[in-house]
């Protein structure tokens, strides 16, 4: 037993020695950790954020670095347990020793890893949703995506516009349907709107049209709202068009990407959602600063990886932008000077919105980032 | 009030059905060889990921079908040839821990050969909702309702009236006497695994327009197949076809007229309750113990 | 030198062990690692009382490990309890739940047994997730450091010392269970229930026993893990949890204390050596398992040391 415990002991060692072997010869790269769900539940979010990091890493090199120096990338997946993205983290940090963290795909993720953050002082640009990330205000910790409280106003909002006072809603019990759902009750009293209905279902069941029949025998329901990713929000829009159901359907920010299209079909037509401009890229006034920013990332994503471009992607890609540019007005990676320059960010252009942070805004998102989206004939149509 | 009622019954029917054919495979490979199979949701996953990608590819669906069901065969007998044989004189848990091992591998194996995605299948007899006295039901859930019954009563006459099935079935009831009588015991167990592989890949391309299908989509018909064929009382076909129709309506009523967030829960506490009464399920038949 | 049947001479090498490992750790993160391998071990060989010497196996102990953490989390965090007291009142609360549960339960055999600690993990886990007013829900709950008598644990180090005092205390309680009369009958239960009834052995009761010593067991560590870990999540209650602590058990030998603690330190740094594979881990780690149970049928350990012996006879 000995031995075998050794022999484990050495293996890590080993392990660690070959990371460090390979930054000593590299003349002193930048490096930035993450952690990603790469596989797991939350694998859609993480798969395209690390395809996005690797790509544009390996193109910021072809075109000589930053600062003259060669930019490393180190990943490691979480599958989405927040036990697995503590440790990892802490790798990142210890082991790897990296610069910079970019990632939590997850919010559940990012809690894990962001106390290890702060008590190491390591910048830290989270890619996950919920707002106690960045409220209150953490010194080290940083988002790019749109909170899920935004997403909420937005459609709340929206309905509020179209007279709606009486919804119903219908969320998934994992963490994104859930932070969303109690965001959304926390907010939807402001807009005088009511919540009549409020089911739950797993993200994994097969059918759901039990939770949205009591949502239509619910008295007065004039719109349902879906908070949730991944197939669920494909089901509930699929078993809300069997029904029969005749009142909008709102959906969140968590299906803007074209496979939920693709899984749900003609059930979408006329599904309404919150959505950055990255999924209508074409259609953004040529007026609007994304346009450029947008298009372009499009267009590289999908040629390098023959798959529709998803938000998601867009949050790592802005993560990376923010932070290289951070060091690069650093004039070098040291963490506090790095932490500043990523609170100075200013009139950024991203594909998540115009990002300008603040002491007291460690996202820096304005509302407008969003657009209302509805679906028609099978694709994103801008609905202002 | 009755409409609702109806409507939460065939949505229960609808997971019900597809919990059902999960289960059957456990029934299976638990009646020739007494083998827990935690690797039986992949073979589920297995189906579907390979009719869909291939459809999606442009084989037709006539040809992707039969192909998804041998590939999942071949699967099935690999499984049982390579890693589950071996083991054969070993522990229960043990093996339990083989086949866990095995699920993991193939899982890992499908996120590198398809990807992590969620595909689809189209219905196949449309998206039109039966309309049902003010509940509705989609056509695919028939498809599954309908396969779900074929299955049981093919199996029912392969174990009952065919010389294989029976031999299968005298396997499991005693392995040396039925060597003693001349059945070739290692065929009927790579049987039996080839045989659940193809019935678990049949659930799979059946259910994927309804519920989709990725590479971890095994999980969860891996777990609800698992606790419809205890419910029902292992190695009992018509047992494991109760015992998912009862976890599905259980989990909707559930929904319906109790807690939406809770109806996984209750569909457990039900199984908890029947086996503290019935320690062997419905229609487990009481086993005895040998000193 | 026969080291490892003689109690004191396996202790021995084990604190051996667990002091010198840190002789090739560079940094925290080694400790980390250490410490959660440590922390599996120690529910491990509680688990291997129930699943290697009783024979009974119990696919919901994650569930008891999360009822543990969450039950020091809600009490130190929002009640203001001491550490030391949060843990014993979750330690109590999860024996009662394990003692009201395991009657009935233990009635049951083999995969009907599975099934039905299966559903209590996952009823668990359930709970954990949906009553986010008291857990914080799927985004976990954050809870401070383990603070005792004026005396807070903090750093992987100290952590590192702390938990492997308590694995050797917890192997040294599960040899003495294991070499009592209750481990006699336990024995017995495993070989043949009905015979040991026959003659005498009141088979339930032993079988509750241990399995309220390992579901206590796993509550202490969800504790300590919680406050070590400074932020909990329902998925460590998860029915992958409960798999990966049996998977533990039974690779590295069942029935063996010390085979239960070397399949737990493996299956603790296997995914950490198997990262720099990327998408090829869940492949390489089905394989390992598969082929270490074909090979090596009753665990690594007792079947290394059986190899061992055929050797020395041998010779």
């Amino acid at each position: 037993m000995r031995n075998l415990m050794k022999w484990g002991a050495t293996a890590v060692v080993v392990a660690g020695c070959s990371t460090f072997a390979g930054q000593a010869m590299a003349a002193d790269p930048i490096k930035i950790g993450s952690i990603l769900s790469v596989t797991g539940p939350a694998s859609f979010l993480g798969e395209p954020e690390k395809k996005t990091l690797e790509m544009y890493v390996e193109r910021i090199n072809k075109e000589g670095g930053v600062l003259g120096r060669k930019v490393e990338l180190v990943v490691y997946d979480d599958g989405g347990a927040g036990e697995k993205a503590s440790t990892f983290t802490k790798r990142l940090i210890e082991s790897d020793k990296v610069d910079l963290l970019i990632g939590g795909s997850t919010t559940a993720t990012t809690m894990a890893a962001l106390p290890l953050a702060e008590r190491n002082e390591v910048p830290f640009i989270s890619l996950a949703g919920a707002v106690v990330i960045v409220e209150p205000v953490k010194k080290w910790v940083f988002k790019t995506p749109h909170t899920d409280k935004m997403a909420a106003e937005k459609v709340f909002s929206d309905m509020k516009k179209r007279g709606i006072t009486k919804i119903g809603m219908i969320s998934e019990d994992a963490g994104f349907g859930k932070s969303g759902r109690d965001q959304s009750l926390l907010v939807v009293k402001s807009y005088g709107i009511e919540v009549v209905a409020d089911e739950i279902y797993s993200p994994k069941d097969p059918d759901v049209t039990a939770q949205l029949t009591k949502i239509k025998n619910a008295p007065g329901v004039q719109a349902v709202f879906n908070f949730g990713f991944g197939q669920g929000p494909a089901i509930v829009t699929k078993n809300f068009k069997q029904l029969g159901i005749a009142v909008p359907l709102y959906q969140s920010h968590g299906v803007a990407s074209k496979d939920y299209i693709k899984l749900a079909g003609d059930a979408t037509e006329g599904v309404r959602l919150p959505a950055a401009g990255l999924v209508v890229p074409d259609q953004l006034p040529a007026t609007d600063p994304q346009k450029p920013v947008v298009t372009a990332f499009k267009k590289d994503y999908e040629a390098a990886f023959k798959s529709d471009v998803s938000t998601f992607a867009g949050h790592a890609y802005d993560g990376l932008q923010i932070a290289l540019a951070a060091i690069n007005r650093a004039r070098s990676t040291d963490k506090a000077k790095v932490r500043d320059e990523i609170e100075k960010t200013s009139g950024y252009v991203g594909t998540g919105g115009l990002v300008s942070m603040s002491p007291t805004d460690h996202m820096g998102l304005s509302p407008s980032a969003f657009h209302m989206v509805e679906i028609r004939k099978g694709d994103w149509v801008l609905s202002n | 009030m009755f409409a609702a009622f109806l409507q939460y019954l065939f949505s229960g029917l609808t997971s019900g059905a597809i919990y059902a054919l999960a289960g059957l495979g456990f029934a299976i490979i638990y009646n020739a060889s007494h083998v827990i199979n935690f690797a039986q949701g992949e073979f589920i996953m297995i189906g579907g990921m390979a009719t869909a990608t291939m459809v999606a590819a442009g084989v037709p669906l006539y040809l992707a079908i039969p192909l998804a069901m041998v590939a999942s065969m071949l699967v099935g007998v690999a499984m049982e040839k390579f890693a589950v044989e071996p083991a054969r004189n070993a522990d229960v848990v043990t093996i339990i821990i083989i086949t866990i091992g095995a699920s993991i591998f193939m899982r890992g194996a499908a996120q590198i050969i398809w990807d992590k995605e969620f595909h689809s299948l189209p219905a196949f007899s449309g998206e039109t909702p039966i309309a049902v006295m003010g509940a509705t039901l989609m056509p695919q859930s028939l498809w599954v309702i309908g396969v779900a019954a074929v299955v049981i009563v093919g199996l029912w006459y392969f174990f009952n009236r065919t010389m294989f099935g029976k031999a299968m079935l005298g396997t499991s009831h005693n392995r040396l006497a039925a060597q003693l009588v001349g059945v070739a015991v290692k065929k009927v167990l790579l049987a039996s695994f080839a045989l659940s592989a193809l019935l678990g890949a049949v659930g799979g391309i059946v259910v994927t327009p309804i519920t989709f299908t990725n590479y971890e989509a095994g999980i969860m018909l891996g777990l609800k197949g698992f606790s419809a064929a205890v419910l029902g009382g292992l190695g009992n076909g018509t047992g494991a076809i109760v015992g998912g129709l009862i976890v599905g309506i259980a989990e909707a009523m559930a929904s319906g007229y109790l807690s939406s967030a809770y109806k996984d829960a209750i569909a457990f506490i039900i199984i908890l309750f029947v086996l503290f009464f019935m320690p062997s399920g419905l229609f487990g038949k009481r086993g005895t113990d040998r000193v | 030198m026969n080291l490892m049947t003689a109690r004191t001479g396996g202790l021995a090498a084990l604190a051996i062990v667990v002091a010198v490992a840190p002789v090739g750790f560079s940094n925290s993160y080694f400790y980390d690692v250490g410490v959660n391998a440590m922390f599996n071990a120690i529910v491990c060989v509680g688990l291997n009382l129930l699943i290697g010497y009783a024979g009974q196996i119990s696919l919901g102990h994650a569930g008891f490990f999360a009822l543990g953490a969450y039950g020091s989390g809600i009490l130190t965090e929002r009640y203001g309890v001491p550490a030391i007291v949060a843990l014993t009142l979750s330690a109590a609360v999860v024996g009662i739940l394990a003692f009201a549960v395991a009657r009935p339960i233990l009635k049951l055999k083999g995969h009907y047994l599975a099934m039905a600690t299966l559903g209590i993990g996952i009823i668990i886990h359930i709970v954990l997730k949906t009553e986010a007013g008291i857990t914080g829900g799927p985004d976990g709950m954050s809870l401070g450091n383990f603070k005792m008598l004026g005396f807070t644990i903090k750093g992987d180090q100290m952590w590192y010392w702390v938990t492997g005092v308590l694995l050797i205390f917890a192997v040294w309680l599960s040899l003495n269970l294991i070499e009592s009369p209750v481990g006699r009958a336990l024995r017995a239960v495993h070989g043949s229930e009905v015979g040991a009834e026959v003659v005498g052995v009141d088979t339930s009761s032993y079988k509750v026993l241990v399995f309220v010593v390992s579901a206590v067991f796993a509550s202490v560590v969800g504790s300590l893990f919680a406050h070590k870990n400074g932020f909990i999540t329902p998925d460590i209650g998860s029915f992958f949890g409960s798999v990966h602590f049996v998977t533990m058990v039974v690779l590295g030998g069942m029935a063996s204390v010390y085979g239960a603690v070397v399949g737990a330190v493996i299956l603790t740094l296997l995914p950490q050596l198997l990262a720099v594979v990327e998408q090829y881990e869940a492949m390489i780690l089905g394989v390992i398992m598969m082929g270490t149970m074909i090979f090596m049928p009753k665990g690594l350990l007792p079947s290394l040391m059986i190899k061992l012996k055929s050797r020395e006879a041998g010779r």
